[in-house]
């Protein structure tokens, strides 16, 4: 193995077996396969729709779940990973090894991203298999399902790395769970609320036509679900923003899907090079 | 070559000075105690020597190298204070990591944990550990890749008695392999048979460096005699040796280094009178407040 690849696996093993025995990871995990079951059990109960199959009907509903989810899991394994190694005194032990500050964090990364990928597989994959047990149409309903995977990754991804930043620059554990969670909350949630409000009070002017969609490509969050809505046009009537999700070209929403990982892992690292240790 | 050299190392965190101007050098198979109160900057002063923060001016010199160079890095073996692995690993996990990140066989971690005694409870969660079990997976990483250099923050607080013997064992073995110590203490008694010579910190100044035997004779604090006197005659004793009674068989007498003999002498006159004599040297918690406070005045 390459001088870097070696820590970072070594790195990684440890932190795959922290976070598989950390007991919020394991909660998050079974939430998401129980509402996965939950949701398409929903999904393949008849709809009348005609030429959508069932698991393209679960996709839309998963697509909904996994936008809070997804970040919500990826906050639960990543606030601890700075902070907590702070207070514990390991971080300082750690840097004293033939280490660098990034390889610390990418072995962090590839361990939860490898975990992220379990419990978004296994929710995403029970529920596929719920569809295709009811209806049999359901392989229609696959490139979908697999387009939602590897953007929930992604997805999962950024709100890493926005962990670690948080990680790093609140240095205790308790002030990072806090951040976390006004984060998830302010990206996941009220970023919305805001914008629908916004949209009211401006009733079809500029700024739901030229501010809006920018605004929407500019969260993680609402890209994702972009991506995901605008790519499969069956469910497009689920989406919540729906109406500007058309004006928003595909390309666009998965650019910004694939550049936010890159720009949170980025400003993770800064904020770690910044801690004293 | 020494293995560590300091030179006008100075530290000053927002104006505060918390190292000022400090210098000495570890050499190879030295065991080097660093002693001060909380506070006097001995942390402070390791991080330095790790490069885990820079100093504000000074000359710092590890294995020949920059504090936090490869080559610094790769020879120096840490253990910092207070340090808390994961819970969720076992002892067994969190060696094979730091084998793995020296570029060592991991394989070799039971060795190690065996070295430390900790081999039979290496396949338990570290959050079953009591402190001192916490503070040997620590020593053990401390262990990995042969260190030609160990910077032991308060390695022994914590540890029993026994393990803290067993602990200087084992650095007493390194040291004999060739290996520079420098360690950090606030148990002076362990320190003074353990160390080959101790460095006093007080306030980020330092105040003493060297031998425990040069340490006293330049302090040339007064050496206690306590002498039992036989049934009835201690205030005779105290009268003739002019020494204070302390109670009624025990008079105690206070005389500096060179005068020792002199007064036994006179002791030994009054054999008829004594049943025994104990001759108490400076203890080190006397030479200790001594350096670190002679500033202060
Ligand atoms: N990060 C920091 N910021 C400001 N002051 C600090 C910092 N770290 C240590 N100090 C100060 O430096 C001095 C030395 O601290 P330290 O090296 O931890 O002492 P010791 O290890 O001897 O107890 C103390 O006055 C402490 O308050
Ligand atoms: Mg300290």
């Amino acid at each position: 193995m390459t001088a870097l690849a070696r820590p970072v696996a070594a790195l990684g093993a440890s932190e795959f077996r922290i976070a598989l025995r950390n007991r919020w990871v394991t909660i998050t995990v079974a939430m998401m396969a129980l509402f996965a079951l939950v949701l398409s059990a929903a999904g393949s109960a008849p709809t009348g729709d005609v030429g959508v199959d069932a698991l393209s009907v679960t996709v839309a509903s998963l697509t909904s779940l996994g936008v809070y989810l997804v970040p919500l899991m990826a906050l639960l394994m990543s606030f601890d990973a700075v902070a907590g190694e702070i207070e514990r005194g390991t971080l300082s032990l750690t840097l004293t090894y033939p280490v660098s500050r990034s390889t610390i964090l990418l072995g962090k990364f590839a361990a939860h991203l490898a975990v992220l990928s379990i419990a978004v597989g296994a929710g995403y994959g029970l529920a596929a298999v719920a569809a295709l047990v009811v209806d049999p149409e359901a392989t229609a309903g696959l490139p979908a399902l697999w387009r939602l995977f590897w953007s929930s990754l992604l997805l999962g991804a950024v709100f890493l790395a926005i962990g670690y930043a948080l990680s790093a620059v609140a240095r205790r554990p308790g002030a990072a769970a806090g951040l976390a969670i006004g984060v998830w909350l302010a990206l996941v949630v009220l970023y919305d609320l805001g914008l629908l409000a916004a949209v009211v009070a401006d009733g079809g002017g500029a700024f739901t036509t030229h501010a809006l969609p920018w605004l929407l490509l500019a969260n993680p969050a609402d890209a994702f679900r972009l991506y995901n809505l605008a790519a499969s046009e069956a469910t497009s009537a689920a989406a919540g923003l729906g109406g500007a999700a058309q004006t928003i070209p595909v390309l666009h929403a998965l650019i910004s899907i694939l550049l936010w990982p890159l720009a949170a892992f980025a400003l993770a690292v800064v904020a770690l090079r910044r801690v004293t240790p | 070559m020494n293995s560590l050299t300091l030179s006008q190392v100075t530290k000053t965190y927002d104006g505060v000075t918390a190292l000022d101007a400090v210098a000495f050098t570890v050499a190879p198979g030295e065991r080097v105690a660093l002693l001060g109160h909380n506070g006097a900057g001995k942390s402070t002063l390791m991080k330095i020597i790790l490069g885990l923060i820079p100093a504000t001016s000074g000359q710092v010199t590890v294995l020949g190298a920059a504090p936090g160079s490869q080559t610094a890095r790769d020879g120096t073996a840490y253990l910092p204070e207070n340090v808390a692995f994961h819970p969720a690993l076992t002892g067994l996990e969190q060696i094979r990591l730091y084998l793995r990140l020296r570029g060592d066989d991991p394989a070799r971690a039971m060795d190690l944990l065996d070295r430390v005694g900790l081999g039979q409870a290496a396949r338990r969660r570290i959050g079953t550990y009591s402190k001192g079990m916490r503070q040997r997976v620590g020593l053990a990483q401390a262990l990995i890749g042969n260190p030609r250099l160990l910077v032991l923050d308060e390695p022994t607080s914590g540890l029993d008695p026994v393990s803290r013997r067993d602990f200087y064992t084992i650095l007493d073995g390194l040291a004999a392999e060739g290996a520079a110590i420098l360690l950090s203490s606030h148990a002076l008694t362990e320190v003074e048979a353990r160390t080959d010579r101790i460095v006093i910190l007080s306030q980020g100044r330092l105040m003493a460096n060297d031998t425990l035997a040069a340490l006293r004779r330049r302090a040339a604090l007064p050496i206690r005699l306590h002498i039992a006197a036989r049934p009835g005659a201690a205030d005779e004793v105290a009268a003739q040796l002019a020494g204070g009674r302390r109670n009624g068989v025990m008079v105690d007498l206070t005389c500096g280094h060179d005068d020792k003999l002199a007064r036994l002498g006179d002791i030994a006159a009054l054999k008829g009178l004594i049943e025994d004599v104990e001759i108490i040297p400076p203890s080190l918690e006397d030479l200790y407040s001594h350096f670190s406070r002679r500033d202060g005045q």
